[in-house]
């Protein structure tokens, strides 16, 4: 089966090890991730900040290219570029002049056909129904699901999941044998694009995501999108000072995850890449 | 040959100043069968009447049409003194110059021009007019109230104080509602069971209150001063003339830990339960559901202990018929309950409970005897939050309105706490501190100033649990949107009030509307809030939108007074606009065929059959008949009708044909 694959920036570049294991598990599945040809920025938050009909008209291109290539589904792992572009389809719906202005920007024919998966959707729709028989190293640990602010909002829009206590990766994660925990900070702020230009306060926000986890036991946070995984990941140094002490529990992507308890090759899902070393 | 009068009203400068008023009088005078028309600055003045009046005695007039405002405001003015001037009623028509003319169009000859139409239709319609008369129905003097809390005990005590007859219905085992559960009440602090509880052995003990209670509507048919109701009364298990509420029952009954409703869940009952000790009627109820011998077929403790043998596993429900003639709706409300509220972690901390929970927990009859314990250790709290508006103003939640109680009552609760925990910390956060009302503002600068509650404006992001505290995470946006963290014991949300459960059902069984969120609908929001738009059926308490004591019994006693103003009269006059089915001489008899198609469309089973049988008493045909009783002229049968043997009195066929030929027709 072939699916379209949107990577975005982040998983040619800095999460370079969530589309390794994105397509190693694709793969372990059968599952045949087409790259849309000539693809570009999804806009991410800088656009729609700027120009609104900029923000949808970069979504808007791709949605065009994958239509053109004749894709009918597309997998985008990035949390902020699965909402740009699944609040482009929903804008374009409800606003047929802005589809045209839109569509004369990117000279390009769009319907708004394609199906925009994200990775959690994406396994639960392909996956989750044959993982059990493929388990061979049930993810026997504690584990904290962390959603951040993109992946379930904005809910309208989205639909998906619940927008205060969402529970999709835990489902995903106890079906991979985890043990999901109960904690607070599930889809609070992680600092986001505050990353580069004030690191500290990134600090304190993430520091109180990987605080409460730590607290309530976790071995392993697991994440869906690049962004926060490499403020989880990468500013592990400014969270280790905001919580003054040093935390070294590791934060994988799903797909790493899952691709551990499928017993693939961990160089094939890039775990070495991580600046917190994954011991689990 | 028709004489019709044309009175054309000013309206003071409503229907003036854009129509030009003397002109449409002119023009009508001119037509066939006017014989007088003039125009007036206000027809419904005591002289602007006196014109009318003399007019139909000095020409003999047979006919008037008065052009003024719409039907809904003076018809019934103008149909009184045609009445008085010997003319019947009936004969009056009004063309609506007001709202279907000068307020929607510009001053103008186009105006003048349609004004000058819309008295011509009626001028023509009127000459095809009868006499018609009025419909008297009997109406029978017992009032149902649906509910028994405070608004529907109000409601019923003040009906049956003025003499007739009241059947309470109330669908829990007792009646008192959620006032019963109340602790203290704003603003003066006086015990809500004490000032309620003498209302409800009133109830009980009042020779004109029937009290049905575990008891709901079923169905109910008819209208204003003759509805049928039938209640269904749900199987208590026991013979309550034998149960002398002695309580041998509750105290043996071996299923002990069922969450009890009265207490919020912070308490257990029976299976076989009072739901309060203060209950009226003060007599258990097997909860079937719960119950040992319901799900395994064995047990039967309470049957053993019983010391009259008063228990009745077999009764079943039973259905009674009531005939009545007004309904006052008194159902009141719920709170949102769990899982509306994740991030607030109501229902996953045992420690966040409602208003309603808290009520319990502050209440001398609740399950810590009124002290402020935590439902999840039992720790008397150190550091308490309430939250203002939790799911009330959010339109996110789906919730846009404001539930109005809420304010007073989370003053009342932070007061509580503070009289009851010397040295406790209380915090509430707010949007806005709503206390309109008498003395309301007053009490809550009272919780802030004499009891010291600190007041934080902002709202609460989420409330989680770490360490065994509630770190209840907020902003105060007096200090600059201040990100605030309050380590808490207990947290209490002032959910918002909603309609309950079922209220949609009930309101389509009784054929009224209601609002986008399942509160019923008053006929007109300032001059009619307890009426609804069905006649007879009236309105009190929560179930029209959240209210407080106050309120409620404002409403009740206001609905109760409707009620008696309908049970004043013996009949009660309808208008005789009515179907009817059409008569014609032998061997004809009716133009009707007999279809029935009328039977099967009328709404209110008005249509039955007749049968014209000869003086040998043999059956010539069978025709359609309209029972003018049951029947309301919505005109359905009409439309069904395929002979057009059916015509709605006083809007015929031939009135409707002649109004629309007298606009296309050049005259």
């Amino acid at each position: 089966m072939t699916l379209g694959f949107y990577p975005g920036c982040s998983l040619k570049g800095s999460s370079r090890e969530y589309a390794e294991s994105v397509l190693a598990v694709a793969k372990a599945f059968d599952i045949d991730l087409e790259e849309i040809h000539d693809w570009n920025c999804c806009g991410a938050t800088a656009a729609h900040n700027m120009n609104k009909e900029l923000s949808l008209a970069l979504p808007a291109r791709i949605l065009s290219l994958a239509e053109k290539q004749g894709l009918t589904e597309i997998v985008v792992p990035c949390a902020a570029c699965y909402s740009r572009l699944t609040v482009t389809k929903h804008e374009l719906a409800k606003d047929p002049e802005l589809k045209i202005a839109v569509t004369d920007a990117n000279n390009l024919p769009y319907t708004g056909s394609v199906n925009v998966l994200n990775i959690i959707q994406m396994l639960d729709k392909y996956i989750t129904p044959v993982l059990a028989g493929k388990v061979v190293k049930p993810f026997d640990h504690k584990v904290a699901c962390y959603y951040g602010c993109l992946l379930v909002r904005p809910h309208e829009i989205l639909n998906f999941d619940r927008e205060e206590d969402p529970q999709s990766l835990d489902v995903l994660m106890l079906k991979a044998g985890a043990t999901p925990i109960d904690w607070a900070f599930k889809t609070e702020c992680c600092g986001a694009g505050l990353s580069v230009s004030r690191t500290s306060s990134v600090g304190r926000l993430s520091g109180k995501i990987i605080g409460d986890a730590k607290d309530r036991g976790a071995e392993t946070i697991i994440v869906a999108c690049p962004m926060c995984h490499s403020n989880l990941d990468m500013r592990r140094d400014s969270i280790n000072e905001y919580l003054g002490e040093k935390v070294d529990i590791p934060v994988l992507y799903i797909t790493q995850a899952i691709g551990i308890a499928l017993g693939l090759d961990r160089k094939a899902l890039g775990l070495q890449r991580h600046f917190v070393k994954v011991s689990v | 040959m028709s004489k019709i009068g044309v009175f054309v009203c000013h309206c003071g400068e409503n229907i003036s100043a854009t129509v030009d008023c003397a002109k449409v009088a002119e023009t009508a005078g001119n037509w066939d069968g006017v014989t007088f028309s003039v125009d007036y600055k206000y027809m419904c003045s005591d002289p602007g009447q006196s014109l009318i009046k003399n007019a139909i005695t000095e020409k003999g007039l047979t006919g008037v049409v008065v052009a003024s405002c719409s039907p809904r405001m003076h018809e019934p003015t103008f149909r009184k003194a045609c009445a008085e001037a010997g003319l019947n009623p009936f004969m009056c028509e009004m063309a609506n110059l007001r709202e279907h003319c000068s307020w929607v169009h510009e001053k103008g000859e186009a105006t003048t021009e349609k004004a000058i139409d819309l008295v011509r239709i009626l001028v023509e319609k009127v000459k095809y007019n009868h006499e018609l008369t009025s419909i008297k129905v009997p109406v029978t003097k017992t009032a149902l109230v649906i509910g028994g809390g405070i608004a529907g005990i109000q409601a019923s005590l003040d009906i049956a104080n003025t003499g007739h007859k009241v059947i309470l219905i109330e669908k829990d085992p007792s009646i008192g509602g959620h006032m019963s559960q109340l602790s203290e009440t704003f603003p003066t602090l006086d015990c809500s069971q004490c000032i309620l509880t003498p209302r409800m052995v009133e109830v009980a003990q009042h020779p004109n209150i029937t009290l049905y209670t575990y008891a709901e509507l079923e169905s109910l048919e008819g209208f204003i001063g003759n509805f049928k109701a039938k209640i269904r009364k749900k199987s208590k298990s026991i013979d309550e003339k034998l149960c002398t509420g002695c309580a041998q029952c509750t105290t043996k009954c071996p299923v002990k830990k069922i969450p009890s409703e009265f207490n919020e869940g912070l308490g257990k009952r029976t299976a076989i339960y009072v739901p309060f000790p203060q209950a009226v009627p003060n007599k258990p109820v097997i909860d079937r559901k719960n119950c040992t011998y319901y799900i395994k077929g064995k047990c039967k403790v309470c049957e053993i202990v019983c010391p009259t043998g008063a228990i009745r596993f077999d009764q079943e429900d039973q259905i009674v018929e009531v005939e009545i003639g007004a309904i006052v709706i008194a159902t009141g409300f719920t709170v949102k309950q769990p899982d509306f509220f994740p991030e607030y972690g109501y229902g996953k901390h045992a420690d966040v409970i409602t208003g309603l929970q808290f009520e319990r927990l502050a209440s001398a009859s609740g399950p810590t005897l009124g002290e402020i314990r935590r439902p999840s250790d039992g720790k008397v709290p150190e550091k308490i939050v309430f939250l203002a508006c939790a799911g009330s103003r959010d339109p996110a939640k789906g919730i846009p309105y404001c539930s109005k109680i809420c304010c007073m009552y989370i003053a009342k609760h932070a007061m509580l706490y503070q009289h009851k925990v010397h040295g406790g910390k209380s915090y509430v956060f707010y949007m806005d501190i709503r206390a309109g009302g008498k003395q309301y503002e007053e009490f809550v600068r009272r919780a802030i100033e004499d009891d010291g509650v600190n007041y934080i404006r902002g709202r609460v992001s989420k409330i989680y649990e770490k360490n065994g505290k509630l770190i209840v995470s907020g902003v105060d946006t007096l200090l600059n949107a201040m990100p605030v963290e309050i380590e808490a014991d207990m947290v209490v949300l002032a959910t918002a009030g909603v309609a309950n459960e079922g209220a949609e059902e009930l309101a389509q069984k009784l054929h009224i509307s209601y609002d986008p969120y399942k509160f019923f609908a008053e006929a007109h929001p300032k001059l009619k809030p307890v009426e609804t738009n069905t006649a007879g059926i009236f309105l009190a308490g929560a179930c029209q939108a959240p209210r407080d004591i106050p309120e409620s019994v404002a409403m009740a006693s206001g609905a109760a007074v409707k009620v008696a103003g309908l049970f004043s009269k013996d009949e009660l006059t309808r208008e005789p606009i009515i179907a009817v089915v059409n008569r014609q001489a032998p061997p004809v008899y009716s133009s009707c065929v007999g279809c029935f198609l009328c039977v099967s469309a009328c709404p209110y089973q008005a249509i039955e059959k007749e049968e014209i049988k000869n003086r040998n008493g043999e059956v010539i045909k069978s025709v359609a008949k309209v029972n003018p009783g049951l029947c309301q002229g919505c005109g359905t049968c009409v439309a069904f009708c395929r002979t057009k043997s059916i015509d709605i009195q006083g809007y015929t066929h031939e009135q409707m044909y002649t109004e629309v030929m007298a606009l296309l027709n050049e005259y």
